[in-house]
């Protein structure tokens, strides 16, 4: 019942917009629609957490823990963005980057974009997933061009090629699954659902199963931004709006490491090896170390923490591909602190670059001075996503390098690397932004930033202290997983 | 060897359709390439309609029909209306190299060829052995996509690529279950849609649709 | 090798060396109808070839040996491949040497030839022709080989004589392998003779000239003997291209009443390839010679995807 509302606020508030988008209130009422899902998506939490997963409508749709918690954090981050837009984008129109147009086009896909994240989360049906991905990918490319300006539409050209093609071989890698899961399942639809195919995932095919296995990692990794598909995230981050920067290293990724971990449940059962795992660590491992180097070179904020972005996604790649229930665990801890934490850098830095008129790092200084809260804001999620204790991102990154200490102690140079080389860059570029010396003024409106705020408040208490109820969950999520 | 007469006709469509991705590959005309994926789009729906008949999967019927609709009347005439407003209708953009190209679109043949061997053995449809050549498709539209510096011969490259998956789901599984197709289908036509609206804002910013403009964004 | 075998073998030399210039009347016959013009009917070229033979021959003070021996061997080549290539009968004392290699290998041979002839005088026009004709035989080459590379793997032998008798013995079977290379075989038998749209045969601008242009310093009786050889070449082309794709009315091997079938049936198929070629010509224009690798390179590909298809498609899985 609540994945009716899930699905279907979204869903209509996309045309909602579209007809309604020019209005004074646009802004509250996409943030209104964003609050109705996440009600539902809580409703939907409390009744898998209490009586266990279910599948709905003809098993079309599948909850269990695993994918209900990546739908509250979507519903969630969905909402704080929206909140964070709203303010934000009246200073974009104020500043005249934008006009009403644009906006309308902006809610209305906005609206749509969480629909299709939703669908993508809450289906049973890998042929689904792979259209919901899609239509992820489409309603995005308009909101990178949003702002028409050359850098801008050559960034949402790379991002529909570069992603269209990899969602291509990702559909190819479906086809090969429909194949290997149709001689056990039989021709027909629930050959592709996934709870079926886990149940019987011991008898497909195993050539089939790894060849269907590397198509859909590199198709759905481009989405996730793994090495050295990831040409499209920096440019498509640094180019679109903030809220969508947000949205996109917030969620979209998630989502698309989702598929790829929900793939590898059936690949490990089939294979009974560690073939997939092995896989998703190299590349895991590939993203860590080239992000990171990468990082030191930048000059656009937007563009940094895009690369951090593809940098903890690799991580999250290397928790998920180590397996075991340690990894796995902090695998899902991760995803949740780097989502709220990057959104929450991402709506500090979206004010910062306002305030200073600029993007490049060179031009942003003293935020300290100009705006207090946002250098706070900006300082606080800084520390947070380089995984300083007591912020949660710090528990997750100490799992996953101490499971990878014990199994894999030939990566740690590597991770401990890049971990150190991306700390210094990022610290000591902010540190400039925050601290340095300048002469900027305030905003003409109020800066958004109790959504910053709320976000490290989590990220700190998640770090400070799982609740058992959390923790309990996580870890049916995590033997679901394997 | 007695191959039965619908299954010649399946392997002369599936050879037609390896001939038009290698004629794609080289065509210099914008219009041209159209027509060509459009025929594509018709002999992909033929084959479809014949391994319906011959296999009795009554859904592929529709699966052929959506083909016929979608990919020979509707998309081609959208990338008409498009170069028309766009006024690139007489475009002629020059490729690299053609016979490379055509060596390397061989190559891929060849390989793709090897690939699909294996699935191909394992298969349980009469089309199996068309899988091979859907892989070649598939490849050569990719080296099309590649080779093109041009926004709409690109954006055709995409949609044969699609082509060639949408062939080899049907020769390997007798199609994927229809509300994936259909899932498919609109998430391509939605596509066209954005993509068209997309051309006229390269336009407006670039003065072109060469992308050779929209290589500003490196890495510095 | 019994006497009637031997009869046999000499008609079809006879015929094959009689009906070549006739074939090229009755081609530029349907290119003038078709161009609307009246023609000069279908006997020219042997008006043309008689006028050449009684004129004086005149030769250039620095042409070495090789310059007036070309004539004669190009003419010799030529007919041997059109004299070995069945066209009315499978069991002829020739036979067993008609190998499909054996006959690119001809072919070559007779290109080397007339390329360094054209060299051998000095001129601009002949080394400009040769360099043509070797690129344009350069890339016709491997796709020839191709084609027939394809109907040996069907038939499994490469022997002209093997693949006729198993083409002409299967059943109507679509292949997209002969299909392929059949069109393949087109573009190089349009290549290879100097035919529109790669080469224009009734050019007189030397600039434009592929073929033509190697044998602007003949006359009289070499002049004669080089068009008879064309003409010989475009035969010999086109009875490969029947061989391969229209075996039917071939007498096989010893019976010999079918031999008087099989020449009506050879003359039917000439003309209706020799209409063909006609409208061809006359539906293309020529192309740009910066276009023609791209061109065979097209026949090339479309001749290996021939060869590809059949192992894919058409072997048994």
């Amino acid at each position: 019942m609540e994945i009716f509302w899930i699905l279907g606020i979204p869903l209509l508030g996309g045309f909602v917009m579209a007809a309604l988008g020019t209005h004074r209130l646009a802004p509250e009422l996409n943030s209104a629609m964003s609050f109705g899902t996440l009600l539902a998506a809580v409703g939907l939490t409390v009744r898998v957490i209490s009586s266990g997963s279910f599948s709905v409508w003809d098993e079309q749709f599948f909850v269990d823990a695993f994918n209900v918690f990546l739908v509250a954090l979507t519903a969630f981050v969905g909402f704080t963005s929206s909140l964070f837009s709203r303010p934000y984008m009246r200073i974009e129109q104020h500043h005249g980057k934008l006009s009403v147009n644009m906006l309308r086009l902006y809610y209305s896909m906005y609206q749509l974009f969480s629909f299709t994240m939703l669908l993508a989360l809450l289906t049973n049906n890998m042929g689904i997933l792979w259209v919901a991905m899609e239509a992820a990918t489409l309603t995005t490319v308009l909101l990178v061009s949003l702002y028409r300006t050359p850098a801008s539409i050559e960034a949402a050209w790379k991002y529909f090629i570069l992603c269209g093609v990899g969602l291509a071989q990702a559909l190819f890698g479906t086809i090969l699954l429909y194949f290997a899961a149709e001689k056990i399942l039989g021709a027909g639809g629930t050959a592709l659902l996934w709870t079926h195919l886990n149940s019987v995932k011991t008898q497909l095919e195993p050539t089939v199963l790894s060849l269907a296995f590397v198509f859909l990692l590199v198709g759905y990794g481009t989405k996730v931004g793994l090495a050295p598909l990831h040409n499209w995230l920096p440019d498509a981050h640094a180019e679109g709006p903030t809220p969508v920067s947000a949205v996109l290293s917030g969620l979209l990724l998630n989502v698309a490491l989702y598929a790829v971990v929900r793939s590898k449940v059936l690949v490990d059962g089939a294979l009974g090896s560690h073939f997939a795992g092995n896989f998703m660590m190299g590349f895991g491992l590939l993203s860590v170390v080239m992000a990171a180097f990468f990082l030191t070179r930048q000059k656009d904020v937007k563009r940094m923490f895009a690369y951090s972005s593809i940098e903890h996604m690799g991580l999250m790649t290397f928790a998920f591909g180590m397996g075991g229930p340690v990894a796995t665990f902090a695998g899902m801890l991760h995803m949740t602190v780097h989502s709220l934490t990057k959104s929450a850098i991402f709506f500090a830095v979206g004010h910062a670059a306002q305030t200073s008129g600029t993007q490049l790092m060179d031009g942003i200084r003293g935020l300290i001075k100009t705006s207090p809260t946002i250098g706070w804001g900006l300082a606080l999620g800084t520390l947070a996503i380089l995984g300083m204790p007591p912020f949660g991102v710090f528990t997750s990154e100490f799992l996953i390098l101490t499971t990878a200490m014990h199994a894999y102690p030939w990566t740690m140079p590597f991770l401990l690397t890049a971990l150190g080389v991306a700390f210094a860059a990022i610290f000591g570029r902010v540190q400039m932004m925050v601290f340095g010396e300048t002469t900027g003024e305030r905003l003409p409106h109020p800066p958004a930033l109790i959504p910053v705020f709320v976000h490290l408040i989590l990220v700190l208490l998640l770090g400070l202290y799982i609740p058992p109820y959390l923790s309990a969950w996580y870890r049916q999520a995590t033997a679901l997983i394997g | 060897m007695n191959i039965p007469f619908t299954a010649q006709i399946i392997n002369m469509c599936a050879a037609f359709l390896l001939l038009i991705a290698f004629a794609m590959l080289s065509q210099r005309r914008i219009l041209s390439l159209i027509n060509l994926f459009a025929m594509q789009g018709l002999v992909l729906s033929l084959s479809t309609a014949v391994v319906a008949y011959s296999s009795n999967q009554t859904h592929l019927y529709y699966s052929a029909g959506l083909t016929l609709l979608l990919k020979v009347l509707l998309l081609p005439w959208i990338l008409h209306h498009l170069i028309r407003k766009l006024n690139i209708k007489w475009d002629v953009e020059t490729l690299f190299n053609i016979p490379t190209i055509m060596l390397v679109g061989l190559a891929l043949v060849v390989f793709a060829f090897n690939l699909a061997a294996p699935i191909s053995q394992m298969a349980g449809t009469i089309t199996k052995s068309t899988l091979g050549i859907a892989m070649a498709t598939v490849l050569l539209s990719f080296l099309m996509m590649i080779t093109r510096s041009k926004a709409v011969p690109q954006v055709v490259g995409f949609l044969a690529m699609e082509n060639g998956l949408f062939f080899a789901a049907t020769s390997a599984t007798y199609g994927m279950p229809m509300v994936v197709e259909l899932g498919i289908a609109l998430d391509v036509l939605v596509g066209m849609f954005i993509l068209g609206i997309f051309f006229f804002q390269i336009r407006v910013a670039f003065d072109s649709l060469d992308l050779k403009h929209m290589e500003k964004l490196k890495e510095d | 090798m019994t006497y009637t075998a031997l009869f046999f073998q000499l008609l079809q030399n006879a015929l094959v060396l009689c009906i070549a210039p006739l074939l090229l009347g009755w081609i530029n016959q349907c290119r003038a109808l078709l161009q609307n013009r009246s023609g000069a009917g279908v006997l020219q070229p042997y008006r043309n070839l008689i006028k050449l033979f009684f004129k004086d021959a005149v030769l250039a003070d620095n042409a070495s040996p090789l310059f007036r021996a070309t004539p004669y061997v190009l003419f010799a080549c030529m007919w041997l491949a059109a004299a070995l290539v069945p066209v009315l009968a499978t069991d002829l004392p020739l036979s067993p040497a008609v190998d499909v290699i054996a006959l690119v290998g001809i072919f070559a041979l007779a290109r080397v030839f007339i390329s360094l002839a054209a060299m051998d005088i000095g001129t601009a026009f002949g080394s400009m022709g040769a360099r043509r004709e070797m690129l344009v035989g350069f890339l016709a080459e491997p796709a020839l080989l191709m084609v027939l590379f394809t109907a040996s793997t069907i038939s499994q032998s490469t022997s002209l004589i093997t693949i006729v008798e198993t083409l002409a013995h299967k059943q109507f079977v679509l292949y997209p392998s002969m299909t392929f290379a059949g069109v393949a075989f087109i573009m190089v038998l349009l290549a290879e003779n100097a035919r529109i749209p790669v080469d224009n045969p009734a050019t007189h601008l030397e600039l434009t000239m592929i073929h033509e242009a190697m044998i602007l310093e003949y006359s009289a009786r070499h002049l004669a003997l080089v068009e008879w050889a064309s003409a010989l070449k475009l035969l010999a082309y086109m009875t490969i291209g029947f061989a391969l794709f229209m075996p039917w009315g071939i007498a096989e091997s010893g019976d010999w009443k079918a031999v008087p079938l099989a020449l009506v049936l050879l003359f039917i198929k000439l003309i209706a390839g020799g209409a063909g070629l006609a409208l061809l010509e006359t539906l293309t224009a020529k192309m740009r010679i910066f276009r023609v690798p791209e061109f065979m390179g097209t026949a090339f590909l479309l001749a290996v995807l021939g060869l590809l298809t059949h192992f894919l498609l058409e072997m048994p899985a």
